[in-house]
């Protein structure tokens, strides 16, 4: 079958589209949802008024990000099966578990007790709202959590095994998945982020009051808590993103090959610190080759920040694709081999099925089918051997393929998100170092351009967490399951042009519904908070 | 415990779960109902902000309970996800493109400076109310009649790129053939599914508005309501069970899960498991006894009849689902190609994942009763003016 590569891209736009339309509300949910409770909890413990208006406010904010938040949320869980119905059926075993979980568990959690956060102040006692606060911050990281799990499934499939009956990967052990590193460390890396940006939300609105000289002690009071909250949530930030850093290094090295742009690998290898790439001058393995154009390095960073050894050595793009051999002395396959790997286990699957239909359906005599059914039988062994599902299997994903260039995910777009989420993450922490010391002692409301930077930090975050999201995704194509399974082979078979039509249609409806957010949120940070407690 | 399950028996056990969350959902649609009763209902701004309030304490049961049917059935039967997801693909976008337009019609109908306007978002809400029932009602019917697809069971080479499994959809209308496609006469059938989903959902509000909402004009009006919803979807609805009856179903033998057609197959399903007749037949009259004593006696049972109508409608569509589903019946028969039927051996998870899920399963009851608490918490009084006007949280 002739594979539609135009079919793929609109796929795959489309599915860009609502992810990252999805990712501008969720964070700030996950964040503010604890900024609030911790804002109440000060509330109920002092018994202060202002402490309550304080609440409110942010609760307002809450309630309209929230609600779109909600709305680009559930075209995501379907599209797995509207847009990559072959992806649900190769994985479904697998990936429908985390999901189906998220809402039972985390869902009914959240939008139940968000119903008393916002309606029950007069209905309730303070207690329960208070505990029904909380819970609505933990229902919504609860769901961050199933989807992170089976996102960082797709990264490094773990606790599974293929059955060659069913064609599909069927889940041999729960705990594998839900406890594997890359899981856990992606939730951290993934949910603290949502912390850092609502705190920084919280900071750059209250900033901007202080510089308008209104509400100065709910500003003031608003910066302690969230640059508390964001600096302890920062700092974690970064110490995940740095183990995040370590599992891409050795379990998707091309990711982390392109994150740097590096095509020869090397000893003793630099970071690049703040850099620009261009294309390459000599092309000669025509790869699309790029190079630094300009760059800043630390000398042995990325040795050490991969594996923990400024000596190490770090494979680039054109080793991966030759094969090498690595620190501990291992040979690592070259991609030819791995292609000629894979397509040895899609030949073993392809003659499997066609086994086992000629001897179920054909009309020739027993003995003939006889022979089909044993062929097929020890066709499917192979499946169950693990020497060769570690050998052949499990490079099922480059059988398809036959020119490693299509390997290679898009290097600029990894090298550039990557960097930019890295210095942005650096500018948060700063800001809230400063914002804490200078509110703390007073100074905040003259030095104006620690108010500016914090104003500037909100536009900054979002971007920060776009490219986050772009180097996860787009780091590790053409892979939709590592290794397994390309996110061509993956997608429904419908026309381009229904695909075109609910891509615009998404734009069209996610930008108007954004616009309107943006507009209703302006004129609630305008009015600003109704002081003295109501 | 659920180890010792056969997996037939956790398949039977994922399949009575899909069920019970399709009715959970088909009587939380009574928001959906609401939503295209507000002109109708609410005469100045004040009725209309007392019953979209009534509803919007509810929206989010229905929606919720929509995502988690839909991981449920990924979960549980991840072939029916990708077969009926992706090849009827029309008709869930438009289904989901309705609840993206629902999400934030309530939170941003009254906020200062909404952009689109108020009467854009009530808008929003009627075209969720409409598009969301009727094409979920037609959703299920296809469960009886039929769709159009083969799943390619061979693995194909040509090119860069092998298939191993593909979900082939035979038209290109994707899904809405199965609502326009005149020439056949399921077509009518799931019209008709649709439709009774529809002036159900909309029955349902008007009992649910009798027992939220407290202002006098609204309550004048609901009792007429009743009648003008009850009557159509009396005749939608009766038109569908007697085509259902009657019908020739989807029939798997249970040795060579070889699929046929058989006469009155969904008759014989009903008569073959008594115990999913009487719910059906329970779930019917009490549907009907929740419209006749508000009609004839409004003062005393008005306001509580929702609670027998909800019931009512929660044992019709999970007796509706089980005929679909079992007594080796394909569940999402193929009508182009009968041996690519799902039925719910063929489309299951494996043994483990529905015994890890179904230890998951365990936490549903526990869900409902803190629904149920916090519910009774926020919710113990009618919506009236005053609280409109009073409280800050208002849509």
């Amino acid at each position: 079958m002739e594979i539609d590569y135009a079919l793929i891209d609109w796929s795959r736009l489309q599915f860009a589209v609502t992810a990252m339309y999805h990712w501008i509300f969720v964070p700030l949910t996950l964040g503010l949802a604890f900024i609030i409770a911790i804002m109440e909890s000060i509330y109920v413990r002092t018994g202060n008024p202002e402490w309550k208006s304080i609440t409110k406010f942010w609760m307002t904010l809450f309630g309209i990000n929230f609600a779109i938040g909600v709305a680009t949320g559930i075209i995501l869980e379907f599209q797995f099966g509207t847009n990559w119905s072959n992806y649900s059926w190769f994985v479904g075993d697998i990936f429908g578990a985390p999901l189906a979980i998220e809402g039972i568990m985390a869902f009914f959690l959240e939008s139940t007790f968000i119903a008393v956060m916002f309606f029950g102040w007069n209905k309730v006692g303070k207690k329960f709202h208070l505990v029904s606060t909380w819970l609505v911050a933990f229902g919504a990281s609860l769901s961050a959590l199933w989807i992170l799990v089976a996102n960082a499934w797709m990264q490094y499939p773990v606790g599974m095994r293929f059955n060659p009956q069913t064609a599909r990967n069927e889940m041999v052990d729960f705990w594998e998945i839900l406890f594997s590193p890359v899981a856990m460390n992606k939730f951290l890396h993934t949910i603290t982020s949502g912390y850092v940006l609502a705190a920084i939300f919280v900071i750059g609105i209250s900033a901007w009051y202080l510089l308008k000289k209104r509400h100065r002690f709910f500003a003031k009071r608003s910066i302690v808590v969230a640059a508390v909250f964001g600096l302890i949530m920062s700092l974690m930030n970064i110490h995940a993103g740095d183990e995040s850093a370590r599992q891409i290094a050795e379990k998707q090295p091309m990711k982390f090959a392109a994150m740097e742009a590096m095509y020869d690998g090397q000893t003793n290898a630099p970071l690049v610190a703040i850099g620009f790439i261009e294309k390459a001058d000599h092309d000669r393995d025509n790869i699309n080759e790029w190079q630094l154009a300009f760059s800043i390095e630390i000398p042995d960073m990325l040795s050490y920040l991969a594996f923990l050894e400024s000596g190490a050595y770090v494979p680039g793009i054109k080793d991966l694709i030759r094969g090498y051999t690595d620190n501990d002395g291992n040979n690592v396959l070259s991609y030819a081999e791995r292609m000629r790997r894979g397509s040895i286990a899609i030949t073993a699957l392809h003659d499997y099925k066609e086994a086992k239909n000629i001897a179920k359906n054909s009309k020739a005599n027993e003995m003939v089918k006889m022979s089909f059914l044993e062929k097929a039988d020890s066709l499917e062994a192979l499946f169950t051997n693990q020497e060769w599902v570690d050998n052949y299997f499990a490079y099922f994903g480059y059988g398809y393929y036959d020119d490693p260039k299509g390997l290679i995910p898009n290097v600029p777009v990894s090298f550039y998100s990557f960097h930019v989420m890295v210095i942005l993450s650096g500018y948060f922490l700063l800001v809230f170092i400063l914002a804490l010391i200078n509110v703390l002692n007073g100074k905040l409301e003259r030095r104006k351009w620690i108010l500016w930077a914090a104003i500037l930090g909100i536009p900054l975050v979002y971007i920060a967490q776009q490219a986050g999201w772009l180097l996860a995704e787009m780091g590790r194509q053409p892979w939709v399951i590592q290794d397994l399974m390309p996110t061509a082979a993956a997608a429904t078979k419908n026309s381009v042009s229904n695909i075109q039509i609910t891509f615009w249609l998404f734009v069209a409806t996610f930008t108007i519904l954004l616009i309107a957010e943006i507009k209703i949120m302006l004129t609630q940070i305008n009015k600003g908070p109704k002081e003295g407690g109501q | 415990m659920f180890e010792t399950l056969s997996l037939l028996a956790l398949q039977q056990y994922w399949w009575i779960i899909v069920s019970i969350l399709a009715a959970i959902l088909i009587f939380l649609m009574f928001v959906q109902g609401g939503q295209t009763l507000i002109y109708c209902l609410g005469k100045t701004d004040m009725e209309r902000t007392i019953l979209i309030n009534a509803l919007g304490r509810k929206w989010e049961f229905t929606f919720t309970t929509l995502v988690t049917f839909g991981g449920a059935f990924f979960a549980s039967f991840p072939l029916f996800y990708a077969t009926s997801f992706g090849g009827a693909y029309w008709v869930w976008m438009l289904i989901l493109f309705a609840f993206i337009l629902q999400a934030v019609s309530y939170e941003y109908r009254t906020k200062a400076n909404n952009f689109l306007g108020k009467r854009t978002y009530e808008g929003f809400l009627f075209a969720n109310g409409l598009l969301g029932t009727v094409l979920i009602g037609i959703a299920v019917a296809t469960f009886f009649t039929g769709s159009p697809f083969n799943l390619s069971g061979t693995i194909s080479t040509s090119g860069e790129i092998t298939m191993i499994n593909q979900v082939n959809w035979e038209s290109p209308y994707r899904g809405l053939e199965l609502a326009f496609d005149f020439g056949r006469y399921a077509t009518f059938v799931n019209l008709s599914l649709g439709l009774a989903v529809f002036f159900l959902a909309r029955v349902l509000a008007v009992l649910y508005f009798m027992n939220a909402v407290d202002e006098e004009n609204i309550n004048k009006r609901l009792k007429k309501k009743l009648i003008n919803n009850a009557a159509p979807f009396l005749v939608f609805f009766l038109f569908f069970v007697a085509n259902l009856l009657l019908m020739d179903g989807y029939a798997v033998d249970p040795e060579s899960k070889m699929v046929t057609m058989e006469s009155y197959k969904y008759l014989n399903n009903l008569l073959q498991m008594p115990l999913v007749l009487v719910l059906f037949l329970l779930g019917v009259v009490m549907v009907l006894l929740s419209i006749i004593r508000p009609i004839m006696a409004y003062e005393k049972c008005g306001s509580k009849a929702i609670w027998p109508g909800g019931l009512g409608t929660f044992l019709t569509v999970f007796a509706l689902f089980l005929v679909a589903g079992f007594n080796n019946t394909a569940f999402y028969p193929s009508y182009t190609d009968l041996q690519s039927s799902l039925t719910i051996e063929n489309a299951s998870s494996s043994e483990y994942t529905l015994t890890a899920m179904s230890y998951v399963s365990l936490m549903i009851p526990f869900v409902l009763a803190y629904i149920w608490y916090a519910w009774k918490a926020i919710s113990n009084k009618k919506i009236t003016a005053k609280e409109m006007e009073d409280d800050e949280h208002v849509y």
